[in-house]
Protein backbone atom coordinates (compact mmCIF):
# COMPACT_ATOMS: atom_id res chain seq x y z
CA UNK A 1 0.00 0.00 0.00
CA UNK A 2 1.07 3.55 -0.95
CA UNK A 3 0.37 6.81 0.92
CA UNK A 4 -1.00 9.33 -1.30
CA UNK A 5 -1.84 12.97 0.01
CA UNK A 6 -4.73 14.52 -2.84
CA UNK A 7 -6.54 18.07 -3.15
CA UNK A 8 -9.84 16.69 -4.17
CA UNK A 9 -12.40 19.94 -5.23
CA UNK A 10 -10.48 21.52 -2.61
CA UNK A 11 -10.02 19.60 0.20
CA UNK A 12 -6.71 17.35 1.17
CA UNK A 13 -7.60 13.51 1.36
CA UNK A 14 -4.99 10.99 2.85
CA UNK A 15 -5.66 7.51 2.51
CA UNK A 16 -3.27 4.23 1.79
CA UNK A 17 -3.85 2.77 -1.80
CA UNK A 18 -2.74 -0.19 -3.69
CA UNK A 19 -0.97 1.35 -6.13
CA UNK A 20 -2.92 -0.26 -9.20
CA UNK A 21 -5.83 1.44 -8.42
CA UNK A 22 -7.23 3.77 -10.80
CA UNK A 23 -8.17 7.45 -10.07
CA UNK A 24 -11.73 6.74 -10.91
CA UNK A 25 -12.35 3.97 -9.06
CA UNK A 26 -10.44 5.67 -6.17
CA UNK A 27 -12.63 8.13 -6.54
CA UNK A 28 -15.68 6.13 -6.70
CA UNK A 29 -14.89 3.15 -4.46
CA UNK A 30 -12.88 4.36 -1.58
CA UNK A 31 -14.15 7.80 -1.56
CA UNK A 32 -18.27 7.55 -2.78
CA UNK A 33 -17.71 10.06 -5.26
CA UNK A 34 -20.20 8.42 -7.61
CA UNK A 35 -20.43 11.56 -9.98
CA UNK A 36 -17.35 10.76 -11.76
CA UNK A 37 -18.76 7.63 -13.71
CA UNK A 38 -16.83 4.64 -15.08
CA UNK A 39 -17.46 4.18 -18.37
CA UNK A 40 -15.39 2.16 -21.01
CA UNK A 41 -12.36 1.58 -19.09
CA UNK A 42 -9.91 1.78 -22.30
CA UNK A 43 -9.56 5.02 -22.68
CA UNK A 44 -12.16 5.80 -25.19
CA UNK A 45 -14.86 7.44 -24.18
CA UNK A 46 -14.20 9.86 -21.91
CA UNK A 47 -17.07 9.95 -18.82
CA UNK A 48 -14.77 9.63 -16.29
CA UNK A 49 -13.47 12.84 -17.10
CA UNK A 50 -11.67 14.87 -14.43
CA UNK A 51 -9.52 17.75 -13.70
CA UNK A 52 -6.03 16.89 -12.86
CA UNK A 53 -4.27 20.35 -11.71
CA UNK A 54 -6.88 22.23 -13.91
CA UNK A 55 -6.35 19.91 -17.43
CA UNK A 56 -9.05 17.22 -18.27
CA UNK A 57 -7.74 13.61 -17.77
CA UNK A 58 -9.57 10.20 -18.44
CA UNK A 59 -9.30 8.60 -14.80
CA UNK A 60 -9.10 5.08 -16.41
CA UNK A 61 -5.60 5.25 -17.27
CA UNK A 62 -4.44 7.42 -14.28
CA UNK A 63 -3.51 5.44 -11.15
CA UNK A 64 -4.55 7.43 -8.21
CA UNK A 65 -0.74 6.84 -6.59
CA UNK A 66 -0.05 8.83 -9.44
CA UNK A 67 -2.19 12.12 -7.87
CA UNK A 68 -0.23 12.46 -4.98
CA UNK A 69 0.81 15.72 -4.33
CA UNK A 70 -1.74 17.39 -6.94
CA UNK A 71 -5.14 18.65 -7.12
CA UNK A 72 -8.37 17.03 -8.93
CA UNK A 73 -11.56 18.50 -9.67
CA UNK A 74 -14.45 16.15 -10.13
CA UNK A 75 -18.04 16.92 -11.04
CA UNK A 76 -19.10 17.89 -7.69
CA UNK A 77 -16.67 20.10 -7.29
CA UNK A 78 -18.33 22.63 -10.18
CA UNK A 79 -21.24 23.50 -7.82
CA UNK A 80 -19.97 26.19 -5.30
CA UNK A 81 -22.33 27.11 -2.35
CA UNK A 82 -25.47 26.01 -3.70
CA UNK A 83 -25.06 27.64 -6.66
CA UNK A 84 -24.47 25.57 -10.11
CA UNK A 85 -21.98 26.36 -12.14
CA UNK A 86 -23.10 28.15 -15.34
CA UNK A 87 -21.81 25.28 -17.23
CA UNK A 88 -24.04 23.00 -15.59
CA UNK A 89 -26.51 25.70 -16.09
CA UNK A 90 -25.92 25.68 -19.81
CA UNK A 91 -26.86 21.86 -19.79
CA UNK A 92 -29.79 22.58 -18.33
CA UNK A 93 -30.83 25.27 -20.76
CA UNK A 94 -29.85 24.05 -23.75
CA UNK A 95 -31.10 20.20 -23.01
CA UNK A 96 -27.34 19.33 -22.98
CA UNK A 97 -28.03 15.92 -21.30
CA UNK A 98 -30.18 12.81 -22.38
CA UNK A 99 -29.23 9.70 -20.64
CA UNK A 100 -26.89 11.85 -18.87
CA UNK A 101 -23.89 9.39 -18.79
CA UNK A 102 -21.33 10.98 -20.42
CA UNK A 103 -22.74 14.30 -19.12
CA UNK A 104 -19.57 14.38 -16.05
CA UNK A 105 -17.25 14.56 -18.62
CA UNK A 106 -18.57 16.50 -20.83
CA UNK A 107 -19.27 19.46 -17.71
CA UNK A 108 -15.65 19.17 -16.52
CA UNK A 109 -13.89 19.10 -19.80
CA UNK A 110 -16.36 22.42 -20.74
CA UNK A 111 -15.27 23.91 -17.49
CA UNK A 112 -11.69 23.51 -18.47
CA UNK A 113 -12.22 24.94 -21.84
CA UNK A 114 -13.78 27.72 -21.30
CA UNK A 115 -11.38 28.50 -17.61
CA UNK A 116 -8.63 28.70 -20.90
CA UNK A 117 -10.34 29.85 -23.46
CA UNK A 118 -13.48 32.11 -22.15
CA UNK A 119 -14.52 32.77 -26.19
CA UNK A 120 -14.44 30.05 -27.89
CA UNK A 121 -15.39 28.96 -31.59
CA UNK A 122 -17.76 26.00 -32.02
CA UNK A 123 -15.16 24.47 -33.86
CA UNK A 124 -12.76 24.95 -30.59
CA UNK A 125 -15.68 23.13 -28.40
CA UNK A 126 -16.25 20.09 -30.38
CA UNK A 127 -12.32 19.94 -30.60
CA UNK A 128 -12.21 20.06 -26.60
CA UNK A 129 -14.81 17.22 -26.29
CA UNK A 130 -13.40 15.25 -29.47
CA UNK A 131 -12.24 12.38 -27.00
CA UNK A 132 -15.62 11.80 -25.21
CA UNK A 133 -18.50 9.75 -26.78
CA UNK A 134 -22.12 10.77 -26.45
CA UNK A 135 -24.13 7.69 -27.08
CA UNK A 136 -27.28 9.30 -27.43
CA UNK A 137 -25.30 11.22 -29.97
CA UNK A 138 -26.60 14.94 -28.61
CA UNK A 139 -23.44 16.77 -29.67
CA UNK A 140 -25.61 19.81 -31.09
CA UNK A 141 -27.09 20.05 -27.74
CA UNK A 142 -23.99 19.73 -25.92
CA UNK A 143 -22.26 22.12 -27.89
CA UNK A 144 -25.13 24.38 -27.55
CA UNK A 145 -24.61 24.15 -23.75
CA UNK A 146 -21.28 25.10 -23.56
CA UNK A 147 -21.91 27.77 -25.77
CA UNK A 148 -24.33 28.98 -23.25
CA UNK A 149 -21.58 29.09 -20.34
CA UNK A 150 -19.65 30.84 -22.40
CA UNK A 151 -21.79 33.18 -22.98
CA UNK A 152 -22.66 33.30 -19.10
CA UNK A 153 -20.13 33.83 -17.58
CA UNK A 154 -21.66 34.87 -14.04
CA UNK A 155 -24.85 32.04 -14.77
CA UNK A 156 -28.25 32.44 -13.61
CA UNK A 157 -28.20 33.98 -10.24
CA UNK A 158 -31.95 34.95 -8.59
CA UNK A 159 -33.48 33.25 -10.72
CA UNK A 160 -32.62 35.86 -13.79
CA UNK A 161 -29.29 35.18 -16.58
CA UNK A 162 -27.21 37.79 -17.07
CA UNK A 163 -26.14 37.43 -20.81
CA UNK A 164 -22.78 39.36 -21.31
CA UNK A 165 -22.62 42.22 -22.29
CA UNK A 166 -21.48 42.19 -26.38
CA UNK A 167 -20.06 45.06 -27.79
CA UNK A 168 -22.15 46.33 -30.69
CA UNK B 1 -13.04 -4.24 -14.07
CA UNK B 2 -9.69 -3.93 -15.94
CA UNK B 3 -7.16 -4.20 -13.39
CA UNK B 4 -3.66 -4.35 -13.69
CA UNK B 5 -1.76 -7.17 -12.04
CA UNK B 6 0.26 -6.75 -8.58
CA UNK B 7 3.25 -4.01 -9.15
CA UNK B 8 5.30 -2.19 -6.44
CA UNK B 9 5.13 1.24 -6.94
CA UNK B 10 7.91 4.08 -6.57
CA UNK B 11 8.53 7.72 -7.72
CA UNK B 12 11.80 9.09 -8.69
CA UNK B 13 12.93 12.09 -7.66
CA UNK B 14 15.36 12.73 -10.27
CA UNK B 15 16.78 10.99 -13.36
CA UNK B 16 19.59 9.36 -11.42
CA UNK B 17 16.83 7.90 -9.22
CA UNK B 18 15.13 6.91 -11.58
CA UNK B 19 17.80 4.72 -12.76
CA UNK B 20 18.60 3.61 -9.44
CA UNK B 21 15.27 2.27 -8.68
CA UNK B 22 15.27 0.56 -12.29
CA UNK B 23 18.42 -1.32 -11.09
CA UNK B 24 17.15 -1.67 -7.39
CA UNK B 25 13.90 -3.59 -8.88
CA UNK B 26 15.26 -5.37 -11.31
CA UNK B 27 14.93 -6.21 -14.95
CA UNK B 28 10.93 -6.58 -14.72
CA UNK B 29 10.54 -3.15 -13.62
CA UNK B 30 9.10 -0.94 -16.07
CA UNK B 31 9.31 3.28 -16.32
CA UNK B 32 5.73 4.38 -16.79
CA UNK B 33 5.26 8.51 -17.83
CA UNK B 34 2.15 9.30 -19.38
CA UNK B 35 0.79 5.74 -18.85
CA UNK B 36 -1.64 5.99 -21.91
CA UNK B 37 -0.20 3.18 -23.83
CA UNK B 38 1.73 1.10 -20.53
CA UNK B 39 -1.95 1.11 -18.44
CA UNK B 40 -3.96 0.09 -20.78
CA UNK B 41 -1.53 -3.05 -21.59
CA UNK B 42 -1.38 -3.73 -17.95
CA UNK B 43 -5.08 -3.70 -17.48
CA UNK B 44 -5.51 -6.25 -20.16
CA UNK B 45 -2.20 -8.20 -18.55
CA UNK B 46 -0.34 -8.29 -21.77
CA UNK B 47 1.91 -6.57 -20.00
CA UNK B 48 2.86 -7.41 -16.31
CA UNK B 49 5.74 -5.62 -14.82
CA UNK B 50 6.70 -6.58 -11.15
CA UNK B 51 7.36 -2.61 -10.57
CA UNK B 52 6.62 0.58 -12.14
CA UNK B 53 9.20 3.72 -11.26
CA UNK B 54 6.87 6.90 -12.25
CA UNK B 55 8.77 9.97 -13.86
CA UNK B 56 5.93 12.32 -14.16
CA UNK B 57 7.65 14.42 -11.35
CA UNK B 58 10.63 14.98 -13.13
CA UNK B 59 10.31 18.47 -14.23
CA UNK B 60 13.94 18.79 -15.51
CA UNK B 61 12.32 16.81 -18.50
CA UNK B 62 10.09 19.00 -19.45
CA UNK B 63 11.31 21.54 -22.05
CA UNK B 64 11.40 22.97 -25.35
CA UNK B 65 14.60 24.92 -25.70
CA UNK B 66 15.69 26.73 -28.97
CA UNK B 67 19.63 26.16 -29.08
CA UNK B 68 20.43 28.26 -32.29
CA UNK B 69 21.89 25.07 -34.46
CA UNK B 70 19.08 22.35 -32.57
CA UNK B 71 15.99 22.48 -30.98
CA UNK B 72 16.25 20.43 -27.63
CA UNK B 73 12.88 18.78 -26.25
CA UNK B 74 12.70 17.22 -22.69
CA UNK B 75 11.31 13.28 -23.11
CA UNK B 76 8.68 14.45 -20.66
CA UNK B 77 7.64 17.30 -22.70
CA UNK B 78 3.31 16.18 -23.32
CA UNK B 79 1.79 16.14 -26.57
CA UNK B 80 -0.34 19.54 -25.60
CA UNK B 81 3.03 20.79 -25.07
CA UNK B 82 4.27 20.39 -28.54
CA UNK B 83 0.83 21.50 -30.09
CA UNK B 84 1.20 24.56 -28.82
CA UNK B 85 4.97 25.18 -28.16
CA UNK B 86 6.04 28.79 -30.25
CA UNK B 87 9.61 27.17 -30.86
CA UNK B 88 8.00 24.00 -32.77
CA UNK B 89 5.44 26.19 -34.76
CA UNK B 90 7.95 28.29 -36.23
CA UNK B 91 10.69 25.41 -36.49
CA UNK B 92 9.36 22.67 -37.22
CA UNK B 93 5.67 22.99 -37.65
CA UNK B 94 5.43 18.84 -38.18
CA UNK B 95 4.73 18.76 -34.87
CA UNK B 96 1.93 20.28 -34.38
CA UNK B 97 0.47 18.42 -37.69
CA UNK B 98 1.35 15.11 -35.96
CA UNK B 99 0.17 16.05 -32.56
CA UNK B 100 -3.09 17.14 -33.08
CA UNK B 101 -3.94 13.81 -34.45
CA UNK B 102 -2.50 11.45 -31.60
CA UNK B 103 -5.26 10.31 -29.94
CA UNK B 104 -7.58 13.15 -28.54
CA UNK B 105 -7.37 16.10 -26.14
CA UNK B 106 -7.64 14.52 -22.72
CA UNK B 107 -4.90 11.94 -24.00
CA UNK B 108 -2.73 14.85 -24.81
CA UNK B 109 -2.58 16.00 -21.73
CA UNK B 110 -0.73 12.74 -19.92
CA UNK B 111 1.19 11.70 -23.41
CA UNK B 112 4.48 12.36 -23.57
CA UNK B 113 6.58 12.31 -26.57
CA UNK B 114 9.64 9.75 -24.80
CA UNK B 115 6.72 7.60 -23.96
CA UNK B 116 5.80 7.79 -27.65
CA UNK B 117 9.18 6.81 -28.31
CA UNK B 118 10.24 4.38 -26.24
CA UNK B 119 6.83 2.50 -26.59
CA UNK B 120 7.25 2.19 -30.43
CA UNK B 121 3.67 1.36 -31.25
CA UNK B 122 3.90 0.67 -35.11
CA UNK B 123 0.48 3.23 -35.57
CA UNK B 124 2.37 5.74 -33.36
CA UNK B 125 3.06 8.99 -35.14
CA UNK B 126 5.93 10.75 -33.06
CA UNK B 127 8.80 8.17 -34.22
CA UNK B 128 7.63 8.98 -37.57
CA UNK B 129 8.30 12.89 -36.82
CA UNK B 130 11.68 12.42 -35.05
CA UNK B 131 12.97 9.97 -37.97
CA UNK B 132 12.41 12.53 -41.08
CA UNK B 133 13.86 15.42 -39.09
CA UNK B 134 17.09 13.76 -37.82
CA UNK B 135 16.27 13.74 -34.65
CA UNK B 136 19.02 12.65 -32.23
CA UNK B 137 18.19 10.79 -29.29
CA UNK B 138 19.84 11.03 -25.62
CA UNK B 139 19.64 8.28 -23.22
CA UNK B 140 21.02 8.53 -19.66
CA UNK B 141 21.92 5.19 -17.81
CA UNK B 142 24.02 4.06 -14.98
CA UNK B 143 27.39 4.93 -16.71
CA UNK B 144 25.88 8.19 -18.05
CA UNK B 145 24.67 9.35 -21.74
CA UNK B 146 25.14 8.04 -25.05
CA UNK B 147 23.54 9.98 -28.35
CA UNK B 148 21.88 7.83 -31.08
CA UNK B 149 20.44 8.69 -34.44
CA UNK B 150 17.27 7.60 -34.84
CA UNK B 151 17.70 4.84 -36.84
CA UNK B 152 19.62 2.89 -34.42
CA UNK B 153 17.43 3.95 -31.63
CA UNK B 154 14.19 3.03 -33.72
CA UNK B 155 14.56 -0.84 -34.16
CA UNK B 156 10.95 -2.11 -34.91
CA UNK B 157 7.29 -2.29 -33.65
CA UNK B 158 7.76 -1.84 -29.91
CA UNK B 159 11.88 -2.33 -29.80
CA UNK B 160 14.33 0.09 -29.27
CA UNK B 161 18.13 0.24 -28.34
CA UNK B 162 17.12 1.87 -24.79
CA UNK B 163 18.50 -0.60 -22.20
CA UNK B 164 16.42 -1.96 -19.17
CA UNK B 165 18.18 0.64 -17.19
CA UNK B 166 18.71 3.48 -19.29
CA UNK B 167 15.83 6.71 -19.30
CA UNK B 168 15.45 8.68 -22.90
CA UNK B 169 16.01 12.04 -21.01
CA UNK B 170 15.94 14.89 -24.51
CA UNK B 171 15.53 14.98 -28.46
CA UNK B 172 17.60 17.37 -30.46
CA UNK B 173 16.47 18.15 -33.48
CA UNK B 174 18.79 19.72 -35.76
CA UNK B 175 17.51 23.28 -37.41
CA UNK B 176 18.60 23.46 -41.23
CA UNK B 177 18.22 26.68 -43.16
CA UNK B 178 15.16 27.07 -45.68
CA UNK B 179 13.26 24.13 -44.24
CA UNK B 180 10.25 23.03 -43.79
CA UNK B 181 8.08 19.81 -42.77
CA UNK B 182 4.15 18.36 -42.64
CA UNK B 183 2.38 15.38 -41.70
CA UNK B 184 -0.72 14.10 -42.52
CA UNK B 185 -2.85 11.33 -41.01
CA UNK B 186 -5.96 9.22 -42.20
CA UNK B 187 -7.81 7.97 -39.14
CA UNK B 188 -11.09 5.89 -39.05
CA UNK B 189 -12.44 8.17 -36.29
CA UNK B 190 -10.96 11.15 -34.02
CA UNK B 191 -8.80 9.42 -31.49
CA UNK B 192 -8.04 6.27 -33.47
CA UNK B 193 -4.71 5.03 -34.49
CA UNK B 194 -3.65 5.79 -38.16
CA UNK B 195 -4.95 3.55 -40.69
CA UNK B 196 -1.71 5.25 -42.64
CA UNK B 197 0.51 8.46 -42.12
CA UNK B 198 3.13 10.09 -43.83
CA UNK B 199 5.97 13.47 -42.62
CA UNK B 200 8.00 14.88 -44.76
CA UNK B 201 10.68 17.43 -43.60
CA UNK B 202 12.84 19.08 -46.21
CA UNK B 203 15.49 22.15 -46.39
CA UNK B 204 16.26 23.77 -49.65
CA UNK B 205 19.69 25.26 -51.15
CA UNK B 206 20.26 28.62 -51.98
CA UNK B 207 19.00 28.19 -55.80
CA UNK B 208 15.77 26.44 -54.58
CA UNK B 209 16.48 22.89 -55.47
CA UNK B 210 15.88 20.46 -52.62
CA UNK B 211 18.98 19.90 -50.77
CA UNK B 212 17.65 17.50 -47.90
CA UNK B 213 14.70 15.89 -47.52
CA UNK B 214 13.45 12.91 -44.88
CA UNK B 215 10.28 10.76 -45.71
CA UNK B 216 8.72 8.59 -42.73
CA UNK B 217 5.49 7.03 -42.76
CA UNK B 218 3.62 5.51 -39.91
CA UNK B 219 1.41 2.24 -39.77
CA UNK B 220 2.23 0.77 -42.76
CA UNK B 221 4.83 -1.47 -41.97
CA UNK B 222 8.26 1.12 -43.24
CA UNK B 223 10.19 1.49 -40.25
CA UNK B 224 13.54 3.31 -41.77
CA UNK B 225 12.79 6.12 -44.85
CA UNK B 226 12.76 5.09 -48.16
CA UNK B 227 15.79 5.50 -49.81
CA UNK B 228 14.79 5.52 -53.24
CA UNK B 229 12.14 8.31 -53.10
CA UNK B 230 14.74 10.88 -50.67
CA UNK B 231 17.10 10.29 -53.71
CA UNK B 232 14.99 10.69 -56.29
CA UNK B 233 14.47 14.41 -54.51
CA UNK B 234 17.80 15.49 -53.13
CA UNK B 235 19.56 17.80 -55.82
CA UNK B 236 16.42 18.25 -57.84
CA UNK B 237 14.14 21.10 -58.39
CA UNK B 238 10.46 20.56 -57.09
CA UNK B 239 7.80 19.79 -59.43
CA UNK B 240 4.96 18.55 -59.22
CA UNK B 241 5.82 15.69 -61.50
CA UNK B 242 9.21 15.04 -59.35
CA UNK B 243 6.83 15.16 -56.27
CA UNK B 244 4.78 12.30 -57.52
CA UNK B 245 7.02 10.10 -58.90
CA UNK B 246 9.04 10.12 -55.54
CA UNK B 247 5.67 9.36 -53.61
CA UNK B 248 5.19 6.13 -55.85
CA UNK B 249 8.49 5.12 -55.06
CA UNK B 250 7.03 5.66 -51.41
CA UNK B 251 4.35 3.49 -51.77
CA UNK B 252 6.64 1.18 -53.25
CA UNK B 253 8.68 0.62 -50.49
CA UNK B 254 6.01 0.32 -47.66
CA UNK B 255 4.85 -3.16 -46.68
CA UNK B 256 1.70 -2.94 -45.19
CA UNK B 257 -0.68 -5.45 -43.63
CA UNK B 258 -4.95 -5.92 -44.25
CA UNK B 259 -6.18 -5.32 -40.65
CA UNK B 260 -9.12 -3.78 -39.12
CA UNK B 261 -8.58 -0.72 -40.76
CA UNK B 262 -8.37 -1.55 -43.77
CA UNK B 263 -6.66 -3.32 -46.98
CA UNK B 264 -2.86 -3.37 -47.29
CA UNK B 265 -3.59 -2.05 -51.19
CA UNK B 266 -6.08 1.20 -49.46
CA UNK B 267 -3.00 1.89 -46.98
CA UNK B 268 -0.45 1.74 -50.07
CA UNK B 269 -2.62 4.21 -51.74
CA UNK B 270 -3.00 6.53 -48.83
CA UNK B 271 0.82 6.15 -48.31
CA UNK B 272 1.22 7.46 -52.28
CA UNK B 273 -1.04 10.27 -51.74
CA UNK B 274 -0.48 11.63 -48.13
CA UNK B 275 3.36 11.13 -48.88
CA UNK B 276 2.31 13.81 -52.25
CA UNK B 277 0.53 15.73 -49.47
CA UNK B 278 3.54 16.09 -47.09
CA UNK B 279 6.09 16.50 -49.59
CA UNK B 280 4.48 19.53 -51.20
CA UNK B 281 3.24 21.06 -47.90
CA UNK B 282 6.55 21.02 -46.26
CA UNK B 283 8.42 22.65 -49.48
CA UNK B 284 5.57 25.49 -49.58
CA UNK B 285 6.60 25.66 -45.73
CA UNK B 286 10.18 25.84 -46.94
CA UNK B 287 9.60 28.55 -49.16
CA UNK B 288 7.70 30.94 -46.86
CA UNK B 289 10.36 30.33 -44.15
CA UNK B 290 12.78 31.88 -46.39
CA UNK B 291 11.57 35.67 -46.60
Amino acid sequence: MTHISVEINGQRVEREVDPRVLLVHFLRDDLGMTGTHWGCDTTNCGTCAVLLDGRPVKSCTVLAVMADGHAVRTVEGLEVGGELDPIQQGFMEEHGLQCGFCTPGMLVTGRALLDANPHPSEGEIREAISGQICRCTGYATIVRSIQWAADHPAGITNGQAEKEEVPA
Amino acid sequence: MQISAPFDYARATSVDDAIALLDRFGEESRLIAGGHSLLPMMKLRLARPEALVDINELAELSYIRDEGDHVSIGAMTRHHELIESPVLAQRFPIFADAGRVIADPLVRNRGTIGGSLCQADPGEDLTAVCIVLDTVVVLRGPSGERTLTMAEFHRGPYETAAEHNEILVELRVPVRPRSGSAYEKVERRVGDYAVAASGAAVSLAEDGSIAEIGIGLAAVGLDDRPAQAEAALRGQHPSDELIASAAKLTADAVDPIDDLRGTAEYKRHLAEELTKRVIALAIARAKGAQS
